[in-house]
């Protein structure tokens, strides 16, 4: 009998409606995820990424086909799928601590049991200096660092991350990948995580999806078989890199054709 | 991450001598003392040559404060009663702002917040609302007789409207993304409504409170012109009535002092309760 994957995308396909106008956002996307997989999702800028992303996470529900997650079907949003945003989502009036025991509060935690997850995760991601300040008073990457740790003290088993270190300087970006990476080893976690740098995708995934824009659709799929931890300036990831480049420029020069 | 904490450390400040630290500090009220005085001296001018038999002087109103305030120099009917109508109209502004407070804000986040009680009264709000405050007092007056009640529900009603908008406002703006962090944290629904919508709304629900106590303040001499006995809006009355436009500075100055003290009270309130928001520092 074969695994049951945590997630699975049948046949997704999503269409807005804009007044008289229909938007087809994604077709016919087809995806599946063992636990534990690291899978990013790239392509161009409407090429229904985000899309697939919040269908995983419940904010939009599929106009067509099915998205499961363990077999059943995925209905809004929920804490085992935690979402990490591009642009943060922490709520302002709470300090850092607070902003972590949002989850295990509003699921009605007893509160020594929210303290001690709130103590284990500010220590985790090292803000124990600023577990009292609040957001504005925090730099991009501590913000973010912040959004993961919510959604990990809140025991999601999928975490959702959207272009989340696209905001950030490059130097805080390739430390928040590697503390990100380290954190996925250690803790068995799966992730789905968007980008539009292909150098991104390959550092981070066991496997990428590359999507294409006009409707939405995923492209082709390609496991990234190098050893970690991986050197971005190694001749053999600048291989895979040339490859995938390749793959995507094709994939644009078809639709400019 | 040794580096991230950087972001806040503070930067190195130059040492200055005492003297200058205080003309920092105090440059500032200096400047915001300029044109007041500058107007003083006008108005003692104006009066010294003769220009208005029937404005007194700026000493003469600040005798006659002193009188109005603890009495002694004149006494007559207005001397030493000034903690009586200060009182009085305090507790009618404060009143009928608490109670607008009270039934607006509550109402703004239901209207904000839930269609239904929306499309229910918000056309009909919006009907009230062009109607002058002033507009109200010959009804107020049948409904609530000639007295601190009519006075009472004027101010209400002057502070309703501000507080009210603001909120909705408030509950409107919130960010969407903040409904989807919340969501996917596992607060859903109704507890959404505490948890985010209430703290999210909180700066303008603030901005409301402060223009309806400004407007408590401004009605309040309307609200007090229907025949009390006491209260600062009655003393400017009174002092119309018996031209003594003494009593009416003095009274006119009593309402920019205490309405400038209220709403420093209130902003005291909002920064402490919005230490979190980057535009309500300081």
């Amino acid at each position: 009998m074969a695994e049951i994957p945590i997630l699975d995308i049948k046949h997704v396909g999503k269409t807005y409606t804009l007044g008289d106008t229909r938007i087809e956002a994604l077709r016919d996307a087809n995806l599946t995820v063992k636990k534990g997989e690291f899978v990013c999702l790239i392509g161009a800028s409407g090429c229904g990424k985000s899309t697939l992303l919040r269908i995983v996470a419940g904010f939009e529900q599929p106009t067509t086909g099915d998205a499961l997650m363990w077999d059943k079907p995925i209905q809004g949003p929920a804490p085992d799928r935690g979402m990490v945003f591009q642009d943060y989502g922490l709520f302002p009036w709470l300090t850092v601590r607070e902003n972590i025991g949002f989850g295990p509060k509003s699921r009605g935690r007893p509160k020594s049991e929210v303290a001690e997850t709130v103590e284990r995760f500010v220590n985790l991601i090292g803000l124990t200096r600023f577990a009292d300040a609040h957001p504005h008073q925090l730099s991009g990457g501590m913000k973010q660092r912040v959004a993961i740790a919510r959604v990990l003290a809140n025991d999601a088993e999928v975490v959702l991350m959207d272009e989340p270190f696209g905001a950030l300087d490059a130097m805080t970006r390739e430390r928040l990948q590697d503390e990100l990476l380290e954190l996925w080893q250690r803790t068995g976690l799966t992730v789905l995580f968007v980008t539009h740098s292909i150098e991104e995708a390959i550092f981070l995934a066991d496997r990428v999806v590359v999507m294409e824009p006009g409707p939405g659709r995923i492209a082709s799929e390609h496991r990234i078989e190098l050893p970690r931890p991986r050197d971005v300036s190694s001749p053999e990831f600048n291989e895979v890199r040339r490859e995938l480049g390749a793959r995507l420029h094709s994939h644009h020069a078809k639709k400019a054709a | 991450m040794a580096e991230a904490l950087i972001a806040t450390a503070p930067a190195a400040v130059p040492t200055r001598s005492a003297g200058r630290r205080l003309a920092k500090r105090l440059g500032p009220i200096a400047l915001s003392l300029v044109v007041p005085l500058l107007l003083l001296l006008g108005w003692h001018l104006a009066v010294k040559a003769g220009m208005t038999r029937l404005i007194p002087s700026p000493a003469d109103v600040a005798e006659y404060m002193v009188d109005f305030a603890v009495g002694g120099i004149w006494d007559d009917a207005f001397s030493a009663t000034l903690h009586l109508h200060l009182l009085a109209s305090a507790s009618r502004v404060y009143g009928g702002f608490l109670l607008a407070a009270a039934v607006a804000v509550p109402l703004g986040l239901l209207i904000g917040r839930i269609d239904l009680v929306r499309q229910l009264l918000d056309p009909f709000l919006q009907l009230m609302r062009p109607i002058p405050v002033t507009a109200w007092l010959p009804l107020s007056m049948i409904l609530f007789g000639l007295g601190p009640k009519s006075a009472f529900f004027l101010v209400f009603l002057g502070a309703f409207y501000p507080i009210l908008l603001n909120t909705i406002f408030g509950v409107k703006n919130v960010e969407p993304r903040l409904f989807e962090a919340a969501s996917m944290l596992g607060c859903r629904g109704n507890a959404q409504f505490f948890r985010v919508v209430l703290p999210a709304a909180l700066p303008s629900i603030f901005t409301g409170l402060r223009l309806g106590l400004g407007l408590a303040w401004f009605v309040i001499v309307v609200g007090e012109m229907t025949g009390v006995p006491q209260g600062l809006g009655a003393v400017i009355m009174d002092g119309r009535t018996l031209s003594r436009t003494e009593l009416v500075i003095c009274g006119m100055i009593v309402i920019g002092i205490a309405g400038f003290v209220s709403d420093r009270v209130v902003v005291m309130l909002m920064n402490r309760a919005l230490r979190w928001s980057p535009m309500h520092r300081g």
